[in-house]
């Protein structure tokens, strides 16, 4: 019992704790869209392409999640110019911002002079680091994500599973994609401070990824997921607390485990 | 016939894809309650021409028309029923879930399904024969069960144009027969019926009317006029056979050729 509560005292702990969970929760309720849409180099791209926000952010000492979710948006957004007008396809697009925006990311940092350690920082998240104004951030910003999928469940449902239905339905089709391309957007903002940027991508797939293998329904599929998400978070961050490795690292690979440990268990009952 | 107004108008489209011309210049008229086959080789333009009727694709030139209103005014009453090929049908979704998405956004898109939905919804599964498949997960399904999962959704649509690709391709005889009875039970209703088919057979016998189409309109009108050697060989080129005893034998084996 003590192993569990000792962390505990101290206040970064706390917060740390409390930050995975809600990062774990969002990333794992958005990354079911993620998964079943098929947008994992999408999702993989925004979590880079937030870096020269933060930069920009950091190097004049504003707020790095704004920067971050200034930077997301208008990524996101961009993919969706280059992508409608129909003269590249969508992984195209995807694969020249992402690289053009994480190279001016690392352009920026690398001019501060203690690039080598803010730059480990946010590629892998340094969730013992989060302030209280994060905490608050991280709980509004999450809330308005999963208000807005709850409220938007059914639309998206059809826009996921068949877009040609929703389009003769007359759903408005190009703009939900854009609110799920914002929503997608805020949520890796928000993963950045505990997983960071290079594993971003991995805190949306893999539990959504091991909840598709236990479910058959999307309200449980999201339930699972987020169970997972949060889960993943807290064991994650206990183990980087006692073998002293990096948090994002910590709990990326608890979420690996487990969808190995299911992965392997579906593929011996068949 | 000249007295009653036709609940389809299509005038002179022209679809392109990029550079290509898909479809070219075609026009026809449906009548209410008609059951129209959609016949031609690989290409012809047969899907592009169904996603052009329910507005998915923008027109190069001419107006398709519904009750005399171009496409647009009408919210709900054209129901596309795809190739069952085009949605992933590993999606975690009941077959219920699937039939009540033909009701999404028939009174704003926010709104939570009522009674009449889910009584459209019901009806449209016990009308294709599978209300005890409901609860079923949709990646347990059989191909036939798939196809009639679709028409279930497209009837609780209450569409008045029902538009179906290719949905004789590659489905067992039960479905086959459910959905040739689902046709003729959609004329009583005076529900239109459009349906992209290979089989030359089925076309002549179990419809109204043929469209021969490859990018152009090649012919339409009753099945035994439209198609006659002729004709087919005008919409076919190569890949048609006429035997010496009158026989007609379509060779689509080989992929359409890239023009």
């Amino acid at each position: 019992m003590n192993f569990l509560l000792e962390p505990l005292t101290y206040a970064f702990m706390q917060r740390g704790l409390l930050a995975g969970t809600m990062v774990g929760i969002l990333c794992a309720v958005m990354g079911v869209y993620v998964v079943l849409r098929g947008m994992a180099f999408l999702g993989d791209a925004l979590a880079h392409a937030i870096l020269p926000g933060v930069a920009v952010a950091y190097l004049f000492g504003g707020n790095l999640l704004l920067g971050a979710l200034v930077a997301a948006v208008l990524v996101a957004m961009g993919i969706g110019f280059f992508s409608r007008q129909g003269t590249i396809k969508e992984d195209t697009a995807i694969g020249i911002l992402f690289a053009a925006a994480l190279s001016l990311g690392v352009a920026i940092i690398s001019s501060i002079r203690t690039y080598a350690v803010d730059l480990s920082h946010i590629m892998f998240g340094n969730v013992l680091g989060v302030s209280s104004t994060d905490l608050w951030l991280t709980a509004g910003l999450g809330l308005v994500v999963l208000l807005t999928v709850f409220l938007l469940y059914r639309p998206f449902m059809v826009i996921s599973f068949d877009p040609v239905l929703a389009a003769t339905l007359r759903l408005p089709t190009d703009l939900l994609r854009n609110v799920m391309l914002i929503l997608l957007a805020v949520t890796i903002v928000i993963s950045l401070q505990t997983v960071g940027v290079g594993l971003g991508a991995a805190m949306l797939v893999t539990p959504a990824a091991t909840a598709y293998l236990l479910t058959k329904r999307l309200p449980s599929m999201m339930l699972v997921s987020a169970g997972l998400g949060a889960f993943s978070s807290i064991v994650g961050l206990y183990i980087s607390y006692y073998l002293n490795i990096v948090s994002g690292s910590a709990i990326v690979l608890t979420a690996t485990a487990i969808f190995m440990a299911v992965f392997l268990i579906k593929r011996g009952q068949r | 016939m000249t007295h009653t107004p036709h609940r389809l108008e299509v005038e002179n489209i022209s679809v392109d894809y990029g550079e290509k011309h898909v479809l070219k210049n075609v026009s026809f008229q449906v009548s209410h309650g008609a059951r129209i086959a959609v016949v031609g080789p690989n290409g012809a333009g047969k899907s592009t021409l169904f996603k052009a009727l329910v507005g998915l694709l923008p027109l190069q030139s001419g107006q398709i028309r519904i009750h005399g209103l171009p496409l647009g005014n009408h919210k709900d009453c054209v129901a596309y029923v795809p190739q069952r090929e085009e949605v992933d049908w590993r999606f975690p979704v009941t077959v219920y879930d699937v039939v009540m998405m033909g009701r999404f956004g028939m009174r704003g898109w926010l709104a939570r399904p009522n009674r009449a939905d889910h009584e459209a919804a019901e009806r449209g599964l016990s009308e294709m024969g599978i209300s005890n498949l409901a609860k079923t997960s949709i990646s347990d399904l059989s191909g036939g069960q798939q196809q009639r999962v679709f028409l279930a959704r497209a009837l609780a649509q209450n569409p008045h144009i029902l538009l179906m690709d290719e949905p004789f391709t590659g489905v067992d005889v039960t479905t086959q027969e459910a959905t040739l009875g689902l046709l003729e039970h959609l004329r009583m209703r005076e529900v239109t019926a459009i349906i992209s088919t290979h089989d030359l057979n089925l076309a002549a016998s179990r419809f109204d009317a043929v469209i021969l189409l490859n990018k152009e309109l090649v012919a339409y009108g009753a099945p035994r006029e439209v198609l006659n050697p002729q004709n087919l060989a005008r919409a076919f080129g190569n890949a048609l056979l006429v035997m010496e005893n009158g026989i007609v034998m379509v060779d689509e084996c080989c992929p359409p050729e890239e023009k």
